[in-house]
């Protein structure tokens, strides 16, 4: 102050200021520009040039068509010859970048949320490594990358990056993605739910190169290789990326050399364009208004609670715009936080699979859809709050999504799937860490995840364990494969278990049981990743009810191999059997929500899950009683459930429908209702409250209002009311900390005399 | 015109109305929330999902909480068809789920003619499909 300045000075001063800035950037985190963006890039000067010069659609489909055949070409080696569980069953993605990092061609199977989530890495390698001169984008060169802060789902899941250069000069990318499970995180598998920080989920690779003359640098595979569980997994599928990546870049630098640099480059932007265009005009045919939905995730995975998804999805014209405002709070210390480009690559799957599976697979699919979130929400978590589960978030974002879509489209004349209820949206499955038969130490996950039950459709039921929610194809595996490589074994296996079914007109598809146990291993343990155990995590559509809710549940201390030996009657195939009649003397039963964290399993103890169920479609009563006697007769549903749920009357011996008792029944339910039923307005007289009621640990808005967001109470922590504009990020206390104060009461209250 | 949005529900675009599909019973104003004209029941989740393990051995029992939520029930209240199901906490305001423009849905459908009912259920993925589109589909988008 007081100091006279001569004009221009300051500008002068602040051009320096910047360039020194500019010179001396103490850390490249993720770039809020690339990963807010999902738009395509602006068209540079070389694909406008191309454009112009070649626009023939005959050419440009059959170059489309080549590198797409190339990308699946590159799949199905991938997936043939890749180490990591997830890599053969289909969890991997590969495609053709544009020059801008534009993924342009990706192949048709795999998991597509990647299809609009692995271009952010190869943009900020375009934007600060190219002129780098410490680091540089050369031929031969390929880069990795990992950490979804930085473009990805989570960290479990390895990118491979080539640049492609034709004449010396930058043409395309080449990449591949793959599920490779272990990634040195707090727990094995590379899905940590116990991590209470970003630095205890594993490996964060920001994009660097690990590639150079198309060789993998020695000195930093040794590194990645020492920094997690299974370093042969590491380098094997290095390798094989690169291998795969290569394959890619012969086939893009093939097809300029049968139809020119023009060609290629303008068929790649010209797909992106087309697509983006072709978007709009399938939007533009959806009434305009607005759908609402909600789902309730019902825990962090390390506790129960009510975590709120809340969306309002408008159309208007060709604008389709996700407002996920008024949704819970991010946890500060739970790995169940989506980052917002995760969010975006989930929906973006969406309609790649369950909407338009048609349309070519690229990122401009979600080009022309918004997405707006809170700030530090469970759906837009900051840098530093953990998310390698972050599928406890985005799935229940993507359900309410796919609940709110169908609202649109039923009604609408054009439509290319049909119109389905939500797709069953929990990964039910065993992670496992340990030493193998063969001495080995592993950390991964079972690929029963991929069997999902289908959401019903409009016009037929649900296909049961079909596919996962992520990937339109994808496979189990063989179970005996997998005992040759790893120590436990799966003792029911692919039984559909009776009433595990969502209710309609026309039902869910169902999932099927599991138990698991180890055998012949020094150290082994299991986790489970599911919400979904005291709120059902996949609703119905038009009147169909939801899926169940699923359990883990555990039997130990009953070694069932020796059960087997002495006493095999007793053993049940069945997980109601054996936890309700429990048939082994001195063994504990229990029961949980299906969030375990890494546990070790003995010898013969049993870990007992259950696939889920698809959403259900229509009224219960309206359903064909011929489907619900085939479903009984395929044990698929129970008595009770086809004379309570359904009211069907028959001979319970034979089968034999009574139609005529049948319409009798359901019309006097049809009665019922309506006696039951209360008007709407005296209805929301008795029922709706002004706040969450003190009993719900309840996190996210209330009501219409989406600018007051709750969290809590939980476990002695009192509820908080914040400003959806200023949240704090929710901090929960070790569940142990909250088993261990429980017991102390109770103690006290002992040693009082009282009774607990 | 009447204009199918759900299995249960259209919206009759001249009289401005909401109505049953089932039996054309009149909901109420379409520029309105359909559910204040239905009957509402709130439904233990216990009843629709039941434990199939025993509740009196474990907490965990398949059957989703009830202290935590309820199913609301949403039916016709003339011909007592269950139009929606709707999973909330206990105490949740239900949503205004469909707000439709209803100016806009006008002049949407001035060109178009009714669906049937494989129309509205959707088709088969391209490539999969036995059938093929309807000559008026083909017509009206240009033959895609
Ligand atoms: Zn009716």
């Amino acid at each position: 102050m007081g100091k006279v300045e001569k004009p221009g000075q300051a500008v002068r001063e602040q051009a320096l200021i910047d360039q020194f800035l500019a010179d001396n950037v103490l850390f490249l985190g993720p770039d809020p520009e690339i990963m807010h963006e999902h738009d395509i890039a602006p068209i540079a000067e070389l694909e406008r040039e191309a454009m112009r010069r070649e626009s023939d659609p005959a050419v440009l489909a059959l170059i489309r068509d080549r590198l797409q055949a190339g990308a699946n070409e590159a799949f199905e080696m991938l997936e043939q010859m890749g180490a990591a569980p997830g890599a053969k069953w289909g969890d991997l993605i590969t495609g053709v970048y544009t020059a801008s990092g534009d993924l342009a061609v990706s192949s048709a199977g795999g998991v597509l949320i990647f299809a609009s989530l692995v271009h952010h890495p190869v943009k900020f390698i375009n934007k600060y490594w190219t002129t780098d001169t410490s680091v540089g984008v050369r031929p031969g060169d390929a880069f990795i990358h990992n950490d979804a802060r930085y473009g990805n789902i989570h960290n479990t899941d390895q990118s491979m990056m080539l640049p492609i250069f034709h004449d010396g000069r930058l043409v395309a990318w080449a990449g591949a993605t793959v599920h490779e499970g272990e990634n040195g995180a707090i727990e094995p598998g590379g899905m940590p739910s116990l991590a209470e920080q970003v630095y205890e989920e594993g490996l964060k690779m920001s994009p660097f190169k690990i590639v150079e003359n198309y060789e993998l640098k020695k000195d930093l595979v040794t590194f990645l290789q020492n920094s997690v569980r299974e370093p042969k997994l590491q380098y094997e599928d290095l390798k094989v990326k690169l291998f795969v990546c290569r394959r890619i870049e012969e086939r893009v630098k093939s097809a300029i050399e049968e139809f020119g640099l023009d060609a290629v480059v303008s068929a790649l932007r010209g797909g992106l364009e087309d697509t983006k265009k072709e978007v709009s005009r399938r939007v533009s045919a959806w009434p305009d208004g607005t759908v609402r939905s909600m789902i309730i995730a019902d825990g962090t995975l390390r506790e129960n609670c009510l975590i709120k998804i809340n969306l309002a999805l408008t159309k208007k014209g060709d604008e389709l715009i996700f407002d996920f405002r008024g949704s819970s709070p991010e946890f500060a210390n739970r790995a169940n936080n989506t980052l917002l480009s995760s969010l975006k690559g989930m929906l973006c799957q969406l309609f790649l699979v369950f909407v338009w599976p048609d349309l070519p697979r690229n990122q401009a699919v979600f080009a022309p859809i918004r997405v707006i979130t809170d700030d530090k929400s469970a759906l837009h978590s900051s840098y530093t709050t953990p998310n390698a589960q972050s599928m406890m978030t985005f799935f229940p974002a993507f359900t309410a999504g796919q609940q709110a879509v169908a609202k649109f489209l039923y009604g609408c004349p054009e439509k290319f799937t049909k119109v389905i209820a939500p797709w069953h949206n929990m990964i039910h499955t065993f992670i496992y860490g340990g030493i193998t038969q063969h001495g080995e130490m592993v950390g991964n996950l079972c690929a029963d995840l991929n069997g999902m039950g289908g959401g019903a459709h409009a016009d037929r039921d649900g296909e049961h364990a079909v596919a996962p929610i992520f990937a339109p194809m994808a496979d189990l595996g063989e179970q005996e494969m997998n005992e040759e490589e790893v120590p436990f074994i799966q003792i029911v296996s692919k039984k559909l278990m009776k009433d595990n079914q969502a209710f309609g007109k026309y039902r869910g598809g169902q999932g099927y049981e599991m138990i698991a146990s180890s055998l012949g291993s020094p150290l082994w343990g299991f986790m489970c990743s599911c919400i979904g155990s005291k709120i059902p995590s996949t609703p119905g559509l038009f009147g169909g009810y939801s899926s169940p809710t699923y359990p883990l549940c555990k039997i130990k201390g009953a070694d069932v191999f020796e059960v087997w030996k002495t006493e095999p009657q007793k053993f049940e195939f069945s997980i109601p059997r054996l936890m309700n009649e429990r048939p082994f003397k001195g063994a504990s039963y229990t029961s949980h929500h299906s969030g375990l964290q890494f546990e070790i399993a003995n010898r013969g103890d049993l870990y007992m899950i259950t696939q889920g169920s698809g959403g259900g479609y229509g009224d219960v009563l309206e359903r064909d009683p011929e489907l619900v006697i085939r479903d009984l007769e395929e044990e698929l549903i129970s008595h009770e459930t086809a004379r309570d749920i359904y009211r069907v009357v028959y001979n319970p011996e034979t089968l034999l429908l009574d139609r005529a008792a049948t319409e009798a029944a359901r019309a006097a339910e049809r009665k019922a209702r309506k006696a039951r039923g209360l008007p709407y307005k005296a209805f929301l007289k008795q029922w709706a409250t002004e706040e969450p009621p003190p009993h719900l640990p309840y996190y996210g808005s209330w009501g219409e209002d989406r600018s007051t967001i709750y969290a809590g109470p939980f476990a002695g922590v009192p509820r908080a009311r914040m400003n959806a504009a200023a949240i704090q990020p929710v901090y929960m206390p070790n569940p142990k900390d909250v088993k261990i104060a429980e017991l102390e009461r109770r103690i006290q209250m002992l040693e009082r005399g009282a009774s607990v | 015109m009447k204009v199918p949005v759900t299995e249960y529900l259209e919206i009759d675009l001249e009289r401005e109305l909401w109505l049953c599909r089932r039996c054309g019973h009149e909901v109420g104003p379409a520029r309105q929330a359909y559910k204040e004209g239905l009957l509402v029941y709130a439904r233990d989740p216990a009843e629709i999902h039941k434990p199939i393990l025993d509740p009196a051995l474990y907490e965990f029992t398949f059957a989703p909480d009830g202290k935590w939520i309820s199913i609301l029930e949403y039916y016709c209240p003339d011909c007592g068809v269950m139009m929606e199901t709707e999973y909330l906490p206990i105490g949740h305001p239900p949503l205004n789920d469909m707000q439709f423009d209803l100016d806009a849905l006008k002049a949407q459908w001035s060109g178009r003619e009714p669906l049937t009912e494989a129309e509205l259920a959707g088709p088969d993925p391209v490539g999969m499909s036995q059938h093929h589109h309807s000559h008026k589909q083909k017509h009206e988008h240009g033959g895609r």
